[in-house]
């Protein structure tokens, strides 16, 4: 019988520690698929965040290492310029990339460094219990917006694509979900170009996947689902940005 | 460890540099061919001659951000296995402080050069000693120690600066090169040789999992008892390299009964206090430690047994004494004289001081 679906090569058979119905396995998976479809798995070297993902080299059958909180960025960009043979990419949550990590982010891109970013966007603060991440959207209650999210005292959720779009040494962004099969597919597909963007050299590429949390949303895995569509998307809308 | 003073031979050239260059240069011959860092005065002529000079090697010359970012790139490209450093004075080392946790932390091999300047705060430009419990004690966060080297000449800038390569390697460990703006700024002639460069294997390096099981660098252990052990296992390094690398120079040592005790340009000031007071005649001598941490525990015991006192000079107003006191196992008087904020001992001041001891 000919085999049709395995685990990726990339994917280690090990259980992750997410809750039920995060978002983090899905996309470690995509890429994952993605690493062994383009045959990189042998040159890829991925820099692991501060965050709820911070174990994802456990995860992970390539060489991998860690970043303090919000320099991941920082530390591709010396990977990278040391090794341009090698495939360096970052998986960072929205508070490394988008609070503690806004400057190593604005300024790698903007100088162009030729590496791949997985940005997973969940509007909240995973690991450290829930509290208010630079995208929290407004009226979204966190540990630290009990009332919700108040713009006049806490801005409005940032958004990092349209900061980056007006850089010219972003080559690829897009934004993508995970909250269907649909979408899914569509997200790997956003995946495999920003790495194909690396491999062709042509400058920096970064893809925002919408993600899901229902442990700090306090919802079920199905309605986090259905408040990213419904919710979500209307303050982050889907697709590609450049 | 007496000063070399090798004579010129053919194949060596005697140049014309500051001490800032003299870094830059040394680690080109290192074979270091990353250098991340941000603007920030006294040290700025670092920065200016790697972005020249790493080109013409192939090298990379990023100037990052923030010091934050400098650091972190000198992280990535230490992961990889490169040579590689940063530079920056006392509010920008201030700003490294978790890059260097971290790396102490993955046991990541990097130079990190520290040209002080006046504190806290913004404090100012002149030179300074102000950072050197920063830099011995640890710094960032968790029990860790950078070998501190500090050179005291622009020649010995040059060749501990090749020297900090090789520590770093062999050690996984980050190594601070602690000058000050005055050593930074002078010119002197110095002799330029590559040093000898040993090749380290790196098996711990990531450079892609090709024909190999993969890598992992980190510093984070969840599960019960690993990071303690962890722990023990740097401290026992630690222990190694204490055992290993004290380096220090000692002038008119077995004599004396008044012995200064300072590095850096604070121990020209204080050598040639030594020379004026041996002419009078006076029993004076002078260690200065190279490396301050490790520091120079066992010369410093030694000599505390024979004298009437040690004389700590520092261009800061206490830090390095405290070591000092630490070595000593109270065999002899510790004293002090110390200014910082820009002001730095006179000759005078530290004779008049050696004249009170009496």
């Amino acid at each position: 019988m000919k085999k049709i679906f395995s685990r990726p090569q990339s994917l280690r058979d090990i259980q992750t520690h997410y809750c039920p119905g995060c978002g983090h396995g899905i996309v470690h998976r995509l890429i994952c698929e993605v690493i062994d479809e383009l045959d990189i798995r042998q040159k890829v070297i991925a820099i692991c965040p501060v965050g709820c993902a911070v174990i994802a080299y456990d995860y992970w059958n390539f060489d991998c290492c860690e970043a303090a909180h919000g320099r991941a960025l920082a530390v591709a960009t010396g990977i990278k310029r040391v090794r341009p043979q090698n495939i360096v990419f970052t998986y960072q949550g929205d508070g490394d990339l988008a609070a503690i990590g806004t400057a190593e982010t604005i300024h790698a891109a903007n100088r162009g460094e030729n590496v791949t970013c997985i940005f997973i966007n969940n509007a909240v603060y995973g690991m450290t219990g829930g509290q208010m991440a630079p995208t929290t959207i407004l009226e979204q209650k966190t540990a630290t917006t009990p009332d919700g999210r108040d713009f006049h005292k806490e801005g409005y959720p940032l958004n990092i694509m349209n900061l980056l779009a007006v850089l010219p040494s972003v080559k690829y962004l897009n934004r993508v979900t995970i909250t269907s099969a649909k979408r899914i597919k569509e997200a790997k597909a956003a995946i495999k170009e920003a790495f194909i963007c690396q491999i062709e050299n042509k400058s920096f590429s970064l893809v925002e996947v919408l993600s899901s949390c229902p442990t700090y949303w306090d919802k079920s895995p199905a309605e986090a689902m259905r408040w990213i569509e419904e919710t979500m998307q209307k303050v982050f809308p889907l697709g590609r940005v450049k | 460890m007496k000063r070399n003073q090798k004579p010129v031979t053919r194949n060596q050239k005697k140049i014309l540099i500051t001490g800032n260059e003299a870094i830059a240069e040394a680690a080109i011959q290192a074979g270091c061919r990353f250098y991340a860092g941000y603007p920030i005065t006294p040290q700025n002529e670092i920065p200016a001659y790697m972005a020249r000079r790493m080109p013409q090697v192939d090298g990379v010359f990023i100037q990052a951000e923030s010091e934050l970012a400098a650091i972190n790139m000198v992280f990535g490209a230490a992961v990889t296995g490169a040579r590689a450093i940063t530079t920056s004075s006392s509010p920008g080392i201030s700003l490294k402080q978790e890059g260097i946790s971290y790396l102490a932390g993955c046991e990541l091999p990097a130079v990190i050069v520290n040209i002080m300047r006046g504190g806290p705060g913004l404090g100012n430009i002149a030179p300074s000693q102000s950072d050197y419990f920063q830099a011995t004690k640890g710094g960032g966060h968790g029990d860790y120690h950078s070998i501190v080297l500090a050179p005291s000449t622009v020649q010995e800038a040059f060749d501990l600066a090749g020297l900090s390569f090789e520590l770093a390697d062999k050690y996984r460990n980050p190594v601070i090169i602690l000058g000050d703006g005055m050593l930074g700024q002078m010119m002197e002639p110095i002799i330029v040789h590559s040093p000898q460069s040993t090749v380290h294997n790196k098996p711990w390096a990531l450079t892609g999992a090709k024909n190999r099981r993969p890598r992992i660098i980190r510093s984070l252990y969840l599960a019960e008892g690993r990071l303690e052990k962890l722990n023990l296992e740097f401290q026992r390094k630690y222990r190694r390299i204490e055992k290993n690398e004290q380096r220090w120079e000692e002038l008119f040592i077995k004599d004396a009964q008044i012995v200064l005790v300072a590095y850096g340009t604070m121990a020209r000031i204080a050598r040639s206090v030594v020379n004026k007071l041996r002419q009078d005649g006076q029993r004076i001598g002078l260690v200065r430690p190279i490396s301050l941490w490790p520091f120079p525990n066992d010369i410093m015991g030694k000599v505390s047994k024979n004298i009437k006192a040690f004389l700590v000079v520092e261009m800061s107003y206490g830090q390095m004494v405290e070591d000092v006191k630490l070595s000593n196992l109270g065999n002899c008087k510790v004293e002090f004289l110390g200014r910082a904020g820009g002001g730095i001992p006179t000759e005078e001041e530290i004779i008049n001081k050696i004249k009170g001891l009496r």
